[in-house]
């Protein structure tokens, strides 16, 4: 296919490279340095896409990112991106687009039934049907999904990695345009460090598609080249500044390689995510033209001037040889100046009955026609313009008068003013001034956000002309960088001509012959999203006036083009509706990103083997080499059982745990938290952070301790050993540690500062092997210098000496219920320490355990898990765990909640063991006990299972359960209800199953 | 994303910091004689304004020291960050009447 | 009040729509009210819907200082689940949803009550002992609960990666669970509470709470006094400022709450999905958005502006569970201010003030709870006492110690 639009020479492309590329199958080319946009228009393509709601054909209307329909579905397979906007892509050799929401084809879709039966489906008209019968809404909402969504989501994961890097400079500056650049320059030049993004793949913003003099030329080129050589600028160039956050955030896209095509781009990430903080920020973010809303002005081929401007200048395609320009001020004059000089045949048809100036002269120089006082009527052709009609319109602008001029063209190139990108300004906080000269928001740089510090400079703040830009820019940059302590002084700048684009008088809403919303024809504003001006009115009508009402009820705004060029015409036709002024309908809240932000630039780096990091201890390749099966604890990879041979899950810790009672097992409990706690106050400090006594403990001795939050509840755990009299070594649970690392120091640092005290979180400096079992003090003995005779070294004491050679703590302390040395190393011998223990340890029958074996173990002897027979809501006296609240303190942390009428009530749930009556049956953990059994439910429940296991050691099944009342129920038979309408009884009973005495431990 | 300046390490980023809330609510003394009511005051309730605001911050990801700040909980301003035991700052704006105990 | 149809809509597009009535009117405050509402989103407008609808009090007023709908309603992830541990919650979430299934209905507008189904995943033993617990609790609550093996979980959601950081373990699914349209509620509640003669006043800020033996006799506004019998509270983020003006503290504080959606696709998930393990809220719209919850912020704030770290930290996970989302884009992020107590549970209360009632503290929870609290509250204000529903959200319970708190027995957000 040959490229029939496109002009033989001119635009900013190397026809040297011819590139090649697929729509929806049909091979096409384009040149190195086209959007897909482009080279599609060069091709004479104007239909590239469908709309949301009524699947009208679309064609572009921009050059730039502010493009509303022509959305296409990128590439194919894993690399496939949906609703991607057709002038943001890059033309690459083998590119492969294909159109979205259109079905079976873009040229023929059956979807286009919509717009025939348009007039049933007004703004919110699903509000008020699909509701009988009942029960059909969700058949109705299938239906809905289905015609609803533009592009497809890949179905693979993506192939490409991403990036994301901080920086920081004093003055960041947002577009590259005449404005962007003069700050920049002006900034950078005495020594400010600057950076400065644009979305562009080059510097200049407008004027790579408007034709500025020679002199800005060479200016430009002499700027860029300066900035480029300055080491403290840094220039970003295709990359957009998504979001402004607080104290001068600013986060920004980088497309670093997706202009290469997929798979391309090396070792380089697909896109890299900025996260600057500025002390200064410059928004020179330029200005988006507006669309006039007429009647179909969603025609393919009605496009906005500037961009007609844009195709022709930068890429050299003149869209149509037959163009008609519609306008409501100066600006698009140039484009048809442009136009005709390209060799199209041009009219000019302007809603303003007097021009001032020499535009007329300009146009007649060129013979152009000029239609004074006069709009486009009508649109015809569905698939294309084909021509339109063009009346006179009434003194007011509400209706047109006289005689129909039809005209034959393929492009309405259409201008209703500019809207500046006030985006930024209004996210960081900023707040809009309406200026009625330029018919627009502009910012109110007196009512900035005092921790966002920004000046806005050029278009984005009303100024359009490049000579003003340019003046604006230098300035913002001088007071950027004067804010930042550099002495900066004026630039010298090109002079170029005032453009003046401005002269508007603004008409929000181009009659028709019809009154608007009772034609065949449709005024869109929101072209994506498929509202139109009809809406506004249904939507006024029916109370929703206010902008966040309009914009919720109609939609409006709401596609993925934000409302970039379709806000302010909503707004302004409300307006008028309401008889009101714009800014008292509201300004739109811009809500970051400015334009969507690809997902896994965001977050790609915190997926996959970086999500969160698994923590291992240092026996973990000991255990990988043993074959044990890791659990998830917290963080951590915990070994969870040990399979021998094809033993499953079931038969691994029956084994452990009857090994552990029966000779000696070995469990890794390095993960448990560990805090070293020093100073003369330390007993005092634990005194109050646990529940019972701790100054009379002895050095040496260890103690078990409950630690309550001030609400009385149970969150921690764990043994602490008092090294020296100023000196404990505290351990906690493995998901707590963190937790209660961060309590200790807030009460220290907060609340008793005066404290002598400090803690240290110890727990990755220390690996701990845990021996237990009645043979667990032969193999000590074996391996050990410590003298561990019973005598010597009692339960629940602390001895320090080696253990297989390495220098130890060894704690003798159980969480098991047998004789048990923790054996603590540092943590770089823990390895060594296992191994050599495991190897010790053949003689004696020595069985390495996992957390599953560890869980039984501990419930035979009744010993709770914080977080898993506790929850948030347990006191110590539900635990049935007073011994361990001291009677005698003063005051410790929770205590006072104890005596609140809900804590001190009867009947709270309280801890019991429970025996089910069939000794094989394991009760599901999580299970209810039901206070009335009934034939269904609802009924009523008081209490559940929180631990069960079929224990080996009891010979049966054993659990642990939380019950109202349940320390007077013991004896007692309860009913547990399952899901499956299964009934099982148990005996309520004392939690502790094994050794109920407790000898063994003290062996 | 605020940058807060911690009194022992300077401006840093938010991310390095945690908030803990209210500040300058003292533990009471002897628990034990508080009402139901008075003790849960102390734990549950809090003044919440819309303004300023003097709350607990944490360099958790820092020097793990405990500081407060005077916070604008409308504009995010942070007037003032200050040592534990220190006195809390009065903006000059603030009525003289409500300074704080 | 002119009826929707079907048929309303045929007949209206003849005469292009021009004869459709306001669905709400826009009233000046009359002098006095029997029932006063601060707060025009969708708990309040409910609350007034069954003042007048159900309790025989039409003569209230909604006041809003803003656009009604305009704070949290209209800002959620629009999720709805009666999926709750306690007993409490359970009670007033599955009231709610039993409500929810027929509002579309009950007020002849089309909420799109839509009950896709809500899954929670489960990542972890602890997990696994946390939906096993609260999967019997509802259950036997008389609410729908199902456990779902991993493959089972994958055959409902065959995008996911079970196989991430924290392997999918199981899952525990509320078929009737699901989404609704979030605007559409505030919309549809103020069509009816208008059409049963409640004033919805929009533009109306309350500035002061008179008080005259200690017995609550109306509210100073921007547009100016309006009398009250008696004052209902339903001003979410702003309870604290209220309960200031009338003289007392509430247990209460205000984060920022984010949430994100994307640009809109073909239908790719189909229910709604909960991951506390990998900290992944996620459902697609109609519209084809997924909508992604975030989290809050753990500063006070009434900006309604989070912190970007906490879009980043949602967005991580959220590739991580469906590796496939990296290339789809974010659209929008926004946050509200979501008002939480210390047990994260709501406060339906009467207050130290006579005739003076509370509704508040919802938290990250509310939009679920919309009709079942409105139901409650106004019952309880129509009664002058709490009924059973909201009887357990007393104020009083951060006092008796009686809290609601289902992320400490769950030890998982909620």
């Amino acid at each position: 296919m040959s490229q029939k639009c496109r002009l033989d020479s001119g635009g900013l492309i190397d026809r040297s490279k011819k590139l090649h590329f697929t729509f929806d199958g049909r091979p096409y080319t384009g040149y190195a340095g086209d959007t897909l946009a482009s080279a599609m228009l060069a091709n004479g393509v104007r239909l590239l896409g469908r709309s949301f709601k009524y699947h009208r054909p679309r064609g572009l209307i921009a050059a730039g990112s502010e493009e509303p329909n022509a959305l296409v579905q990128l590439e194919k397979g894993a690399y496939t991106e949906p609703n991607t906007r057709a002038t943001c892509i890059e033309l690459y050799d083998g590119l492969v687009a294909t159109s979205q929401n259109r079905w079976p084809s873009l040229d023929f879709d059956v979807g286009a039934v919509n717009s025939a039966v348009s007039r049933f489906l007004p703004a919110g008209f699903y509000y008020k049907t699909f509701m009988w019968p009942a029960s059909m809404w969700m058949t109705y909402e299938k239906f809905i999904r289905k015609a609803a969504g533009l592009g497809v989501s890949p179905t693979e994961s993506d192939p490409d990695n991403y990036h994301s890097c901080y920086a920081h400079c004093d003055v960041l500056i947002v577009g590259g345009g005449p404005a962007g650049l003069a700050a920049a320059l002006t900034a950078a030049v005495p020594g400010a460090r600057v950076t400065l993004l644009d979305e562009q793949p080059q510097l200049g913003g407008s004027t790579l598609g408007v034709e500025v003099n020679e002199e800005f030329q060479r200016w430009k080129e002499q700027t860029i080249a300066a900035l480029t050589d300055n080491p403290d600028v840094t220039l970003l160039t295709r990359t957009t500044a998504t979001g402004y956050f607080d104290y001068n955030y600013i986060t920004a896209l980088e497309k670093v390689t997706d202009h290469l095509g997929p798979g391309n781009g090396g070792d380089k990430p697909r896109q890299r995510f900025w996260k600057i903080r500025a002390k200064q920020v410059v928004i020179a973010a330029g200005a988006i033209e507006r669309p006039l809303v007429f009647a179909d002005n969603d025609r393919p081929g009605v496009m906005l001037a500037n961009a007609v401007d844009t195709y022709i200048n930068r890429y050299g395609v003149l869209p149509g040889r037959d163009i008609v320009v519609f306008t409501n001020n100066n600006s698009a004059y140039d484009t048809a100046l442009n136009a005709a000089q390209h060799g199209a045949t041009v009219t000019v048809v302007d809603t303003r009955s007097e021009v001032a100036g020499t535009l007329t002269d300009q146009l007649s120089a060129r013979n152009i026609r000029l239609f004074k006082g006069h709009a486009v009527s009508s649109v015809q052709g569905s698939k294309g313009v084909a021509s339109v009609r063009v009346m006179e319109l009434s003194a007011d602008g509400k209706s047109l008068q006289g005689q129909a001029w039809q005209i034959d063209c393929s492009i309405v190139a259409n201008s209703g003013g500019w809207t500046p990108s006030v985006h930024l300004f209004s996210q960081s906080g900023g707040k809009l001034n309406y200026d009625q000269s330029i018919e627009a928001f502009v910012p109110d740089m007196t009512r900035a956000k005092v921790i966002n510090p920004n000046i806005s400079a050029g278009a984005c703040n009303g100024v359009f002309d490049t000579g003003g830009c340019l003046a604006e820019g230098m300035k913002a940059g001088m007071s950027a960088s004067a804010a930042c302590d550099y002495v900066a002084s004026e630039i010298t700048l090109p002079s170029v001509e005032v453009d003046g684009m401005s002269d508007i008088a603004a008409i929000w809403l181009v009659p028709t012959v019809h009154p608007v919303g009772e034609g065949p024809a449709k005024h869109f504003h929101d072209f994506q999203n498929d509202v139109t001006a009809a809406d506004i009115h249904l939507a006024a009508r029916e109370g929703y006036v206010s902008v966040e009402h309009l914009k919720r009820y109609t939609t409006t705004g709401m596609a993925t083009d934000q409302g970039k060029t379709s806000n302010l015409n909503a707004l302004a036709i409300m307006a008028e509706i309401r008889g009101a002024q714009i800014p008292e309908v509201g300004t739109t809240t811009f809500r970051p990103p400015f334009t969507p932000l690809t997902f896994g630039a965001v977050g790609g780096q915190e997926s996959g083997e970086l999500f969160i990091q698994e923590r291992k201890t240092a026996m973990h390749a000991s255990h990988v080499a043993n074959g044990a099966i890791f659990e998830d604890v917290g963080d951590w990879k915990r070994p969870w059982y040990f399979p021998q041979g094809g033993e499953d899950m079931h038969a691994a810790v029956q084994r452990e745990t009857l090994a552990v009672r029966q000779s000696v097992g070995m469990l890794d409990a390095s993960t448990l938290g560990k805090i070293d706690i020093q100073g003369e106050d330390a007993a005092e400090f634990l005194e109050m952070i646990y529940t019972n006594n701790w100054k009379k403990l002895a050095v040496g001795s260890c103690r078990y301790g409950l630690m309550l939050n001030e609400h009385g509840m149970i969150f921690d755990d764990g043994v602490t050993t008092r090294l020296a009299d100023d000196h404990f070594h505290m351990t906690t649970t493995t998901g707590g540690a963190a937790r209660v690392m961060n309590w200790l120091e807030e009460w220290l640092q907060t609340e008793w500062p005066h404290m002598n005290v400090f803690c240290t979180s110890v727990t990755e400096q220390w690996a701990v092997a845990a021996i237990n079992g009645p043979q667990a003090r032969a193999l000590m003995e074996s391996v050990s210098d410590i003298d561990v005779s019973a005598d010597a070294f009692p339960f629940m004491t602390m001895r320090t000496g080696t253990v297989c050679g390495i220098p130890a703590r060894v704690y003798r302390i159980s969480f098991t219920g047998e004789i048990a040395y923790e054996i603590n190393v540092p943590a770089r011998y823990g390895k060594q320490l296992w191994d050599k223990l495991t190897e010790a340890g053949e003689a004696f029958d020595l069985c390495q355990y996992g957390t599953e074996a560890m869980h039984v173990l501990r419930a035979e002897k009744g010993f709770i898990i914080v977080g898993q027979d506790t929850d948030g809501t347990v006191t110590p006296a539900d635990m049935d765990m007073d011994w361990i609240v001291s009677k005698t303190k003063k005051d410790f942390l929770g205590k006072r909640s104890f005596m609140r009428s809900d804590t001190r009530r009867d009947g709270r749930p309280q801890l019991v063991g429970l025996l089910t009556e069939d000794p094989q049956e394991v009760l599901p953990e999580g299970a209810h006990i039901v206070g009335e059994l009934r034939d269904a439910p609802p009924m009523p429940t008081i209490g559940h299972v929180t631990s069960s296991y079929m224990s080996p050691n009891v010979g049966r099944s054993i659990a642990l359960a939380v019950l109202q009342d349940g320390l007077n129920k013991k004896g007692e038979t309860v009913k547990l209800r399952l899901m499956d309408g299964k009934v099982i009884e148990a005996v309520v009973a004392d939690p502790v199953f094994f050794d109920e005495k407790g000898e063994r431990v003290r062996g | 994303m605020f940058i807060i300046n911690c009194p022992y390490c300077g401006a840093r980023d938010q991310t390095e910091f945690s908030c803990h809330g209210e500040a300058h609510i003292a533990r009471p003394e002897e628990t034990e004689k508080l009402t139901d009511e008075q003790w849960g005051d102390y734990i549950f309730f809090r003044q919440n304004p819309k303004g300023l605001h003097y709350e607990r911050w944490v360099h958790s990801h820092g020097c793990r020291r405990w500081f407060n700040a005077l916070r604008n909980t409308v504009t995010d301003e942070i007037f003032a960050t200050y040592k534990v035991g220190e006195a809390r700052p009065v903006l000059p704006e603030q009525n003289a009447g409500e300074a704080p105990s | 009040m002119k009826a929707y149809s079907l048929f309303s809509l045929v007949r209206n597009s003849m005469s292009y729509h021009r004869n459709w009535q306001r669905a709400w009117r826009s009233p000046d405050p009359k002098k006095h009210y029997d029932v006063v509402i601060i707060g025009g989103g969708g708990h309040g407008l409910a609350t007034a819907y069954y003042l007048a609808t159900q309790c025989g009090i039409s003569n209230v007023a909604v006041l809003e200082k803003g656009w009604l709908g305009g704070g949290n309603t209209g800002r959620n992830t629009t999720i709805v689940r009666s999926n709750y541990l306690l007993d409490a919650s359970a009670g007033m979430y599955e009231h709610a949803v039993k409500l929810w299934e027929g509002l579309s209905q009950e007020l002849n507008y089309n909420v799109m009550f839509s009950q896709r189904g809500l899954l929670h995943l489960a990542h972890s033993v602890h997990d696994m002992q946390e939906i096993g617990r609260r999967g019997n609790a509802i259950y036997l609550n008389g609410i729908d609960s199902e456990f779902l093996t991993p493959e089972q979980v994958k055959e409902m959601l065959p995008i996911i990666n079970l196989d991430c950081r924290y392997p999918v373990m199981g899952g525990l699914l509320q078929r009737r669970g699901g989404t609704a349209r979030h605007d559409a509620v505030a919309w549809g509640y103020a069509r009816g509470a208008d059409a049963a003669g409640v004033d919805i006043i929009q533009n109306c800020e309350v500035t002061g709470v008179r008080v005259e033996h200690n017995k609550v006799v109306g509210v100073d506004t921007s547009r100016g006094y309006i009398g009250a019998g008696k004052v209902g509270s339903v001003a979410a983020g702003h309870s604290s400022v209220i309960a200031e003006m009338a003289g007392f503290k509430l247990p209460l504080e205000c984060y920022p709450l984010q949430a994100l959606v994307s640009e809109p696709i073909k239908p790719i998930i189909d229910c709604v999905v909960m991951s506390n393990g990998i900290h992944v809220y996620v459902s697609q719209s109609d519209k084809g958005e997924l909508v992604v919850g975030s989290g809050s912020d753990a500063y006070n704030s009434y900006s309604q502006r989070g912190s970007f770290d906490l879009i980043e930290h949602t967005v991580g996970p959220l590739c991580e569970l469906f590796p496939i989302f990296s290339r789809l884009r974010m659209l929008r992020q926004w946050a509200g201010i979501v008002d939480v107590t210390i047990d994260r549970s709501p406060i339906l209360s009467k207050t130290p003030v006579e005739n003076l009632y509370f509704n508040c503290g919802w938290g990250t929870g509310g939009f679920k709870a919309t009709p079942g609290s409105g139901h409650a509250f106004a019952h309880s204000i129509a009664a002058g006492e709490m009924n059973s529903i909201a009887a357990p959200f007393s104020i009083d319970r951060f006092n008796s110690g009686a809290l609601i708190d289902e992320g400490a027995a769950a030890a998982v957000a909620h």
